[in-house]
Formats: structure tokens, sequence, C-alpha cells
């Protein structure tokens, strides 16, 4: 019997994703372990493994598929004494239909650039979107996802006028070189952060709660410990997520999530690290940050971070976390309000330090501040817990040795 | 009172299609007519005349015998009679093959004159003056329309030197001349049909060129051809006054404003058709016209909410196909299903002149004018391998496509057989088919279709021979 690869699911909640390439071919050999391709979900790149030794007989999914349902046969493999010919007794499975991203394209002019092709097939997902001929490469040309298209033909087929009337709707007009814009299509990553975050601003009701905190102790602490630890640089940032981590073992209150029917308390500190990427926004996450030391918070963000920007990092280290830091601090940004991270109660969002007047027991002086707003879903959290939150984080910060107790 | 769901008037290709379709899908419905069911389309219009050009087409296939080598040893002779006789045992059949559809399906035909009283009722008077009433809920109107007549012509005193289409395809016996006020598909096909069999025919037409609803390149090509069998054409000319004489009738027609006198024995009025919407009721509803049809929306549906008209009585193009599709549709939306309002450059349309002519779509000039940047293809009959074996090398296919996205615009054909071409380009048309579909179709060889294939390769400068 062939061995029938299926495609992955890298997490629970992951139903399809996108086959980005094949980085074997049609009749290579393969031996356990063996990368057969890489494989784009909601947030990262994973490679798929060849589990069991023998020959790549067929690939049944193309390169470069969008949306690939999980458990879709995308490539069958020879066992060791089977030759191709076996694969004809299989039949031609489902949703083998190769996309016409390989195939020759209209002779006619305008030849569609590779951004295009490659949302046309976005077009082709496994389930069959049945629309004309005419309509497929108007959808081509305009840029328009089939799949956002309502069909008004037989059987709901999507025919010319219906990409024609999707493509007079503002937010999708057709961009060309002549025009003052430029249309950007949707990367996955896009899709998924403006899904969320949607969803999260419209269904969850926020509320914010701010506090100023004085960082001169967390800096001058910050300094001596990176004067010893020679070329191993701390960030404040680091120490905030220890700072925060401790908080939430105080309040156990804020470290919680609304589920719906119940309301979750986490035993842990795992916190979800805003990181920015050139096409989005990734949370990768410190797991057990309270009982984790600066320097191994520091080292893990690293690496998480590194991982994060070169798409590797796999679903569970971005996938949970019960509470989430986002820190704008070094853009300059004085303060502003994040939108929370489903389905975590709180998220802390941190400006930057900058050097401020305060008056203290009547004497002017001058200190470095930073305000800390804290955006709490206020089905799982009060405003009395949020002040706690926050007192105890300033506590924390301003007297940062107790960070590292 | 006799009560219906469904109650539709006239029982042509439109009104007997929508009766069938409407008895299939449950509705207990009534079709009233005052003559023989099928309308113009079987008795006086699309099935009688195929008829009659099949006979001059065996003639001209005789004539042609030695071409083919096959000598002929006499000269033929036209039996004028039997051919038309032939052509109303044709229409018969299938009037009687309407009737027996109608039972079948359980459709209550009945047979008289309706008309409207108010929109939920028809007063149906037959030949012996009883009336009934039948009423229903939704009615549909397919009274058709008939040939249009020139106010300066009295039919009734002159009835011996002009015809309309009806009396042209039952001639007791051959003129000698006739005049064709008209060069649309009704002139030109009598044309094409009396010329065959020897008549001196000649053609009036006030437009510029012949069959102007066509594309330009098309009917130029048509005009060559025609004039080439015989058939004198005067285009921008109009007739000024007739003058009966004893056997003979004389027009005046001016051309461009020179005037000269024609002395014919018959005169074919051919110059359009117009809507029967007298003495059917109208004034009793809220339904309007516009320039002589009834007017209706997408789905066939009057101003009056449940009266629906379909067919030639509804406006243009006036084909039977169009008003059988309309009598489906209107059928179905009373039904509450989603349909599809008609598409009118998605209807094809046939001459069946010899050459044939047929086209869907847009024309050249339509295409330029509606601003699309077009390429077009053209394949000549003469390039073709079974055009050559049929002996039929006059004509040609042209197909017009949208530059940017490859649609199919038009499609548009004059030669042999090409009325049964059409429709792939038409189905091409319904299906979205692009410039790539057709390209990949598999055309059998050696056939007439191959050159929809070249058009369509010609078009996008890869034609294979040519």
């Amino acid at each position: 019997m062939t061995i029938e690869i299926l495609m992955p699911a890298l997490s629970p909640t992951m139903t399809e994703g996108n086959l980005i390439k094949w980085l074997k071919k049609e009749g290579d050999s393969l031996k356990s372990g063996d990368v057969l391709a890489e494989i784009e979900t909601d947030k990262a790149t994973m490679e798929v493994e060849a589990v069991d030794e023998g020959v790549l007989g067929k690939i049944l999914v193309l390169g470069g598929t969008e949306n690939v349902k999980v458990n879709t046969l995308i490539a069958l493999i020879l066992e060791e004494g089977e030759t191709t010919a076996d694969l004809k007794i299989q039949g031609t499975p489902q949703n083998s239909e190769p996309t016409p991203s390989e195939k020759s394209l209209p002779i006619s002019p305008p030849s569609p650039s590779k951004s295009q092709e490659k949302t046309s097939l976005s077009g082709i997902s496994q389930d069959r979107i049945f629309s004309s001929p005419l309509a497929r490469r108007l959808a081509l040309e305009k840029n328009l996802d089939l799949s956002t298209i309502q069909g008004s033909g037989p059987r709901g087929r999507i025919v010319k006028k219906d990409v024609e009337e999707t493509s007079k709707k503002p937010v999708s007009v057709s961009s060309s070189s002549d025009s003052a814009f430029e249309d950007v299509a949707l990367t996955t990553m896009r899709k998924v952060v403006a899904k969320r975050l949607t969803e999260s601003k419209q269904t969850v009701p926020h509320f914010y709660v701010s506090m100023d905190v004085e960082i001169d102790a967390l800096l001058n602490l910050r300094k001596d410990l990176n004067k010893g630890l020679g070329d191993i640089k701390v960030s404040v940032n680091d120490f905030l997520i220890k700072a925060c981590a401790r908080t939430l073992m105080d309040v156990p209150e804020a470290n919680a999530s609304w589920m719906e029917t119940f309301i979750r308390l986490y035993k842990t500190a795992d916190v979800s690290v805003a990181v920015s990427l050139d096409e989005g926004l990734i949370t990768p996450i410190v797991r057990n940050a309270q009982s984790k030391s600066i320097l191994e918070i520091s080292a893990e963000m690293k690496s998480l971070r590194e991982k994060a920007q070169t798409g590797k990092l796999i679903p569970s280290e971005f996938q949970g976390g019960s509470f989430s830091l986002s820190n704008m601090g070094m853009y300059g940004v004085s303060s502003f309000s994040a939108i929370l991270n489903p389905p975590q109660g709180c998220i802390l969002a941190v400006g930057a330090g900058s050097e401020t007047a305060v008056v203290r027991s009547g004497v002017l002086t001058v200190a470095t501040m930073m305000t800390l707003t804290l955006s709490v879903d206020h089905r799982v959290i009060d405003g009395a817990i949020a002040a706690q939150f926050l007192k105890t984080l300033k506590n924390y910060i301003e007297n940062p040795v107790l960070i590292l107790a | 009172m006799s009560h219906f769901d469904l109650i539709i008037l006239g029982g042509g290709p439109g009104g007997y299609v929508a009766a069938i379709k409407a008895a299939q899908l449950g509705l207990k419905t009534a079709l009233v007519e005052k003559e023989t069911l099928g309308g113009v389309c079987l008795n006086w219009g699309c099935i009688p005349t195929k008829a009659l050009l099949k006979t001059a087409e065996v003639l001209e296939t005789i004539k042609k015998a030695s071409d083919f080598g096959i000598e002929i040893k006499e000269k033929p002779v036209l039996n004028l009679p039997k051919a038309v006789e032939r052509s109303r045992q044709i229409s018969l059949q299938l009037t009687q093959g309407i009737a027996f559809l109608l039972k079948k399906n359980k459709v209550t035909h009945i047979k008289g004159h309706g008309q409207l009283k108010g929109p939920r009722e028809i007063l149906v008077e037959s030949s012996d003056r009883t009336q009934t009433s039948l009423t229903a809920p939704h009615i549909i109107l397919a009274t058709g329309a008939r040939a249009r007549l020139l106010p300066m012509i009295n039919m009734e005193k002159d009835s011996k030197f002009f015809w309309t289409s009806k009396e042209a395809m039952t001639p007791e016996k051959l003129p000698k001349s006739l005049l064709i006020l008209g060069s649309g598909a009704i002139g030109m096909e009598f044309a094409s049909f009396y010329r065959s069999l020897g008549v001196d025919v000649t053609v009036v037409e006030m437009m510029a060129r012949i069959l102007p609803q066509e594309d330009r390149e098309i009917s130029e090509l048509a005009h060559k051809l025609f004039q080439e069998q015989g058939i004198k054409i005067l285009t921008e000319t109009r007739s000024t006054s007739f003058t009966p004489q004893k056997d003979l009738i004389s027009v005046s027609i001016e051309t461009k404003g020179i005037s000269q006198t024609l002395s014919v024995e018959k005169v074919l009025l051919a110059i359009g058709i117009e809507a029967n919407t007298q003495n059917i009721g109208l004034e009793t509803t809220a339904i309007k016209l516009e320039k002589g049809h009834i007017l209706t929306d997408d789905f066939c549906e009057t101003h009056e909410k449940g009266v629906y008209a379909i067919g030639d009585v509804a406006g243009p193009p006036w084909l039977a196909h169009k008003g059988s599709h309309e009598g489906i549709l209107a059928v179905r939306h009373i039904k509450g299903e989603t349909v599809h309002p008609l598409d009118p450059t998605k209807i094809p349309g046939c001459i069946y002149t010899t050459p044939q002519i047929a086209s869907v779509g847009l024309t050249e000039e339509k295409a330029k004018s509606l601003g699309f940047t077009i390429n077009v293809g053209r394949f000549p009959f003469s390039a073709n391998g079974k055009a050559l074996a049929l002996g039929a090398p006059e004509g040609m296919i042209k197909t017009i496509f949208d530059s940017k996205t490859g649609e199919l615009l038009g499609a548009h054909m004059i030669g042999a057989e090409v009325t049964e071409l059409i429709q792939g380009f038409t189905l091409a048309r319904t299906l979205e088919a692009t410039e790539a579909e057709i390209m990949e179709t598999v055309f059998p060889h050696p056939t007439l279709s191959e050159m929809m294939h070249e058009s369509t390769l010609q078009a996008f400068n890869q034609a294979i021979h040519i």
C-alpha cells in the first residue's frame, strides 16, 4: 500500500494552511526525517517530515496552494517494491485537482504578475468554488479572492456580473500602475491579525487603567547587571516580563480568561510578548515566567524573537499564553491602549521612559517616568483588581530588587 | 366560471412552452388560443418557411448536380403546390404534436378569443359566441405579433398585389417578379427562396445596408453573395407610391433623391412586425406599453402584479426561442424559483437564406461603441475542408473577443449550415468561456465547426490553417 501524506494540523485549532513549497520532487527517495514540504499556518512556517522510508510517488497539492484543509491528501509515498503504477489503483483522490498556477496562462494580455497569480490560487481551495472561466480571469485581474464572492449564477456559480459587482465595492478596487494607490494582497498573518483583533475589539468589553511608574532604579539595576554580564544584554522589557509574572502570582485574579461559560484562572504566568514583523504581529510566549530568572527570560526572548522574524515559530510557541505585554517604548510612544488578545483577560501597554519633573515630599525633582496602561476584559476582571495589579507592578518596578528576589 | 393557478393567453412557442412548464411544476394551467396551436412560428413562420427553403435548396443542388459528378438529363421542374402542401403538412404535424403535449401534461386547452377583465380574469369568447370566464392569480400574455402594414396601402382592396409573409408562403403560382420591402430576416429569406425558384426579386431597404441588425462585414458579404445570385438590392431606398395596373403594380421608389418606377407582380411587406396588444383587455389593467409592446421587468412581469408578458408582445428580439425562454422564466418566477434575467446578448439569431447567417452577442461596431478593446478573428469557408467537400466555399466565421478579459463578446457567421453552428458560441457565451477554453476545446475533423476554432485562434494570431 502506498503511504498517504495528509495536510498536518500544526495546532489543535488549525483547520487549514498554505502549502508553501515542496522540498522533494516526485521520484525522490525518502528516509524517515527528511523534510518533504513547508507549510504555513496562521502565523508560522512548519516543515513536514517523512515518517517512513520510500519514494515520493505523487504530489497531489502543488506548492503555492493556499487554504489547504487539514487532513487533505497532499502526497503519496511508494513503499519498497511499489511503482507509480500502484498509484493508479487508488484512483484520483478527491481534492487532487491541480491548481492552474503551473498551467500555461492565457495568451492574451495582460500577463498577470506573480503575486496576482498567487492570489488567484486562494480561489481554488479544496472545496471547489463554482465559477465561470471569465469570472475567474476577472477575479485574477482585479486581485479578488473568489472565495469571498457570492455567486448568482445557476447553483450559485460565480459569473462575470458577481465579480464586477464585487470589484465596484470601494475596498477592493483593482490597482493599476498609474493609480494613486496600490492594493496589497493580504498575507495569512494579516488576515489572522485582522480577524482576531476585530473580533476582540468588537466583542470584548475593554476598559483601560493607566499608572505612571518611575524606572530610575530599574534602569540602574539593569546597567549594573549588564556591566557584570559582559556580552549579554538584558533589556528593560525582560525585567518587565519578570515583573508582570511576579505581579500575576500576587494578583491571580488578573491571570484569567473569559471562557463564555466559566472563568479560567491560570496557575502559571505565560506571558505573550508582542513582536512586530514586516507582515504583521505575533506574540511568542515566555512560559512559566514566574519561575524563570531574568537571564533565562532574556535568552528565551532572544530566541523567540529570531524565530518570529524568520517565520519559524511553532504554534505552541505563540498559541496560548495567559497575559500579554506590548512595549512600544523603543518607538518613543508615551502611552497607548492595546487591544486584548483573546481569550486573555489583560494586556499591558508600555510607553517610553522619559525624564520628567516630579514632586517628591514637596520637592521638585527629576525622575525617569513611564506610563503603563492595562487593557482589561471587564467580563473577567473589575476595576479594583486592575488597579491592584498596576499598584503591585509599580511596586516591583520601582523596587526592582524585589523582581530578582 | 373556472379557476386556475395560471392562465396563458396565446398558444405560440412562448405560450405553449410556458403552459407545459407550468403544468410540470404542478400549476393548474389553462391555455387560451383563438387559432391553431403553435402561433406564427409553427403555422406561418419558422417551420413552414424552412420547409419551403428546403425545396429551394434541393432545386439548387439539382441545378449544380453536374458539379458533383451527377448528370441530370432533364431540366428539374418545380411543383409549387406540392412544395406548399409539404410545408403545410409539416406545420400540421407539429401543431398536432403540441396538442398532444398539452394533453399529456394536463393543460386545459381552451379555444377562443380571450381578453383580460381586470388582472385576475380572462373572458373567452368561442367561435359560437359563447362566453366563458376564467380566473387565476397569475396570467401570462403571449399574444405574439403580426406583420406591420403600410398606411398608404389598402391591403383588402389591392390584395391581389400585396403579400405579407403568410401569403408569401402559400403561393398558388410563382410570380414573375417580386418586390420585397424590407431586408430583415423575413425579407431576405423570401428573397432567397423566390430567387432560387427563378423569380425576378428586388429588395428595397431604407437603411444603408441589408440585414441592418447584423455585423457590418457579414451584411456586406451577404449583399455581395445575394447580388451574385441575381437578387437586386436597393439600399437607402424608400417606396413613395403604389399604383395598381391590370396585372402588375407600379411602385415608385426613391434612392437618395433619385426616383424611379418599377412594375412588379407582387409586393411583399417585410418591414417588421407589430405586437398584438389590441382587443385583449389591457385597458382593464395597470399594464403599460412602450413603442407598441408591453413593458415588463427582468422577470417578464408587467406593471400589473401577477400579470406577465412574454415573447413578441413584450418586445424584440422577435424570435421564437426568446419567447419560449421567457415563458419558462416567467413560470419559474411565478413558482418562486430563483431565475436569471434573460441577457439579450446571449440570444442567438438565425437567418435561413442561402448562404445562412447566424449570430450571437455584440457586433464589431457595437463592441467598439461600448468602449471595448477587441480582438477580432475571421476564418473563411474557402479554407475549410468540409466546406469545400460540401461545395460551399462561400462564407466566413467572425469572432469578437474582449482584449482585456478574453470574453467572447460576439460571433457572426455566414455560410452553409451556420445556423447549426452558432449554438457552440452561444453555449460559450452562456458559460462565460474565454478564448482560452475555446482554444483548448477539441473540434472534430472534418467539420465546419473547425472554423469556429480557427476564427478564435486567428483573433489572437494563432490560426493554423490560414
